[in-house]
């Protein structure tokens, strides 16, 4: 593994110095939290428990409480499950496919992107529970479960595409929990518990590292088919049926597209965030978002790509049932949301960035934002417009039927949601280190051999 | 070459199901002899009422079932009456928008508006032409898109040409109503929605079955269920009764007969000679439901001056 990084200039002294320098770097935010991030996470814990409460008024009375009904059947839930299964594919885009084509630079970002890949698919479970009629009968999927039904695939590959992910944060980050084992003795009880059990007997010999990096290498080779196989499944969600708008052969791939584009600027904010909060200036530089920056780019260019397919095309055509949901959004009640998306979310951002300046830090995390915004609206937009354009007219039905508007109770559960990836994810930065150490430095080329033998 | 092979293979089809049909054959004669003319116990006692008035308890094998009596399998249930294949015309050029097919079906399962199992909508395939009034069930497709993605076989295809759902076991991801194009499920969003009022005394007077699609369950889908149960008893869905203009035909494609209760046709030749057709018949879905085109009216076309269903409640 060493022989392919280049050797660090720097004498054995001075690496020792940059080992130690950025083990207590790394680990400061572990040992202090700031008034800022204690309000951050009581406003985030508070959201959380405020979308719960939403959920038991669910279960009480139903799903009646959202403001589904019968045309606009699915809404923000599924809109959001969508969302976050985008997400959680930049955990392979970044830890994976970058490492495997020897993009060195990525090695400060795997973290970020894991962890965000890891919550962002375990809320997008947590979310399509929310929207079962009967969770109550959730066990259903395994006893009767039809493989026939793109819904069971869905669980199969999300379920396996959570494990995969959770193995491919929690393997490298082995010798950073012994760290934390062997270095945080002041913390409580518990947690000390916690890193002795989690670090399974981590030393640090050579023989661990060897099983540690041959897993986290096969494990970058299977993350790369289970992530696109979960947002290409759940692009067959709607490409199944025969709803104009859905009923396309282009939805795998445009999913699959929207999903690096999104999740790719999620790791942007991430990167500003923890850089400030946690003071990593010096381990995620100006260079990673530069080099963020022009991958933002390109995949919005690829993401317009498919966007031209999915809406130009068809528009091309303007047939029956299509037209008269092309017509919406282009230039009906729903153009506002479907233009400022397009603009917002994905055009000006792929111009913009392409000056050297706006792949600046503040500047490319504000640019990044408006691309998180707008691949949320654009979710939505790609599940309930359709509904509400089905092929024969809706007549005689309620005011409330005809449109979607999300009930408090479905912004609270949404809400919450968010919440929760946010708070896994600040959670999981004040227990484990959000870089990887041996990652960084080893990329840096700095020897490894003496970090293994910290105990001896 | 090939045509022999098939024809070979034909050929022994046709040897292997003699030789099991003569096995069966002589396999019933066996049981007739073994167990003579009574059906077998079931160990079941029942209480019955003698012709004299004495109230005696008997094996329930020697009860005859009053069909009214639900008592199918979730099996019988599962596949539908036997060697039926049951079909629905709907001629165009009758209807009035009555809307009398929606009320007889709402009344027939319990529900109220503007939960509507038969929807009844204004049409005009292009400008120039007449607008006409179009009834819709489920059109209980022979190629569902409906029952093709339901992860727990809570809607199911019969054999008797039925689609219906098992509220017993539907999950509510409803993932059939996003499927199916024509909009014909419904949903359960609360405790009795779209239950009418006037049923609140008869809960939990029967037993679920998906025949009936009743007591509803809340979050679960519902939808148009052809009236199995009703033709369980030789008797026509609602809808089909309800309609003053006799619109909706109803019959069995096996028989090749259609009727809405006072005419009934030769379903191949009604829709040869009416040149039936399917809506939208490019998707594939093979609806079991025909329409009749509005040619020669019996009614001119009347704007409906009502506003049905404003409101939720």
């Amino acid at each position: 593994m060493h022989t392919t990084h280049h050797q660090s200039d720097l004498n054995p002294e001075e690496q020792k110095q940059e080992r130690e320098e950025m083990r207590s770097v790394v680990l400061r935010p572990l040992r202090h939290t700031g008034t800022i991030g204690k309000i951050w996470i009581g406003f985030l814990v508070v959201v959380f428990l405020f979308g719960c409460y939403a959920y038991t008024v669910q279960l009480r009375e139903g799903l009646k409480v959202t403001a589904l009904r019968d045309y606009a059947s699915w809404g923000l839930y599924i809109s959001n499950f969508v969302f976050f299964v985008a997400i959680s594919l930049v955990g392979a885009l970044i830890s994976s496919v970058l490492r495997l084509t020897n993009f060195e630079w990525h090695r400060p970002l795997t973290r970020i992107a894991e962890i965000i890949a890891v919550s962002g698919i375990l809320f997008a479970g947590l979310i399509i529970v929310v929207d079962m009629g009967r969770p109550d009968r959730i066990l259903y999927l395994f006893n009767h479960g039809r493989i026939q039904s793109p819904i069971v695939w869905d669980v199969i590959v999300v379920s396996t595409y959570l494990v995969t992910s959770v193995l491919f944060l929690y393997f490298p980050l082995l010798p950073a929990i012994a760290l934390c084992r062997d270095t945080l003795t002041d913390c409580p009880k518990w947690q000390r518990w916690m890193y002795k059990f989690m670090a399974m007997g981590w030393e640090g010999n050579k023989r661990q590292w060897k099983i540690m990096k041959r897993s986290v290498a096969i494990l970058s080779v299977l993350v790369i088919p289970l992530a696109i196989s979960i947002h290409t499944v759940t692009a067959w969600l709607f490409a199944t049926t025969l709803r104009p708008g859905w009923d396309s052969t282009n939805f795998g791939p445009y999913f699959v597209a929207g999903a690096f584009q999104a999740g790719t600027a999620c790791v942007i904010i991430g990167m500003f965030v923890f850089r400030k909060a946690y003071n990593l200036k010096k381990y995620i530089t100006e260079v990673h978002f530069n080099n963020m920056g022009k991958l933002l780019v390109f995949l919005c260019v690829v993401y317009a790509y498919f966007n031209v397919n999915e809406y130009l095309i068809p528009a091309y055509k303007m047939r029956g049932a299509e037209a008269k949901l092309l017509n919406d959004l282009f230039t009906g009640p729903t153009s506002p949301i479907y233009w400022s998306v397009q603009f917002f979310g994905m055009a000006i951002p792929a111009v913009v960035l392409l000056f050297r300046r706006a792949r600046k830090p503040l500047p490319i995390t504000i640019i990044a934002l408006f691309v998180v915004v707008g691949a949320w609206f654009k979710r939505y937009l790609i599940v309930t417009p359709i509904l509400l354009h089905p092929y024969l007219p809706i007549q005689n039905a309620p005011l409330s039927w005809t449109m979607y508007f999300p009930s408090w109770v479905e912004m609270a559960i949404v809400g919450a949601s968010l919440a929760g990836v946010l708070l896994i994810i600040t959670v999981f930065s004040k227990f484990f280190p959000i870089i990887s150490i041996w990652e960084t430095l080893e990329g840096e080329g700095i020897d490894l051999e003496e970090m293994d033998n910290r105990k001896k | 070459m090939k045509k022999e092979n098939e024809d070979s293979a034909r050929r022994k089809f046709l040897k292997f199901g003699l030789l099991a049909g003569g096995a069966t054959l002589a396999g019933l004669g066996l049981n007739k002899k073994i167990l003579g003319e009574t059906p077998a116990e079931s160990g079941e006692k029942v209480k019955v009422l003698t012709a004299d008035g004495k109230l005696v308890e008997v094996d329930s094998s020697l009860v005859t079932r009053h069909p009214a009596e639900n008592l199918l399998s979730k099996n019988d249930v599962r596949e539908g009456i036997e060697g039926r294949k049951f079909v629905m015309v709907i001629d165009l050029a009758r209807c009035a928008n009555a809307r009398k097919c929606i009320e007889g079906c709402q009344k027939m399962h319990h529900k109220r508006p503007p939960v509507e199992w038969i929807k009844v909508k204004k049409m005009q395939d292009a400008e120039a032409t007449s607008p006409y009034w179009m009834p819709q069930p489920c059109f209980h497709c022979d190629n569902p898109p409906c029952t093709k993605v339901c992860p727990v076989d809570a809607t199911f295809k019969r054999h008797d040409g039925i689609v219906l759902v098992d509220n017993e076991r539907c999950i509510g991801c409803r993932f059939c109503m996003a499927a199916c194009p024509y909009n014909s499920r419904s949903f359960n969003w609360g405790e009795h929605w779209g239950e009418a009022r006037d049923t609140t005394e008869t809960k939990g007077c029967c037993e679920y079955s998906p025949e009936k699609s009743f007591p509803s369950k809340m979050g679960t889908v519902e939808k148009c269920d052809f009236c199995p149960d009703m033709a369980r008893e030789g008797k026509l869905p609602d809808c089909v009764t309800s309609c003053p203009n006799g619109t909706i035909f109803f019959g069995d494609a096996n028989e090749d007969t259609v009727t809405n209760g006072e005419d009934t046709f030769r379903l191949s030749e009604f829709l040869k000679k009416r040149a039936g057709y399917r809506y939208l018949e490019e998707l594939g879905t093979e609806p079991r439901v025909y329409y009749l085109p509005p040619t020669n009216r019996q009614f001119p076309f009347e704007d409906d001056k009502e506003v049905h269903n404003t409101t939720e409640d």
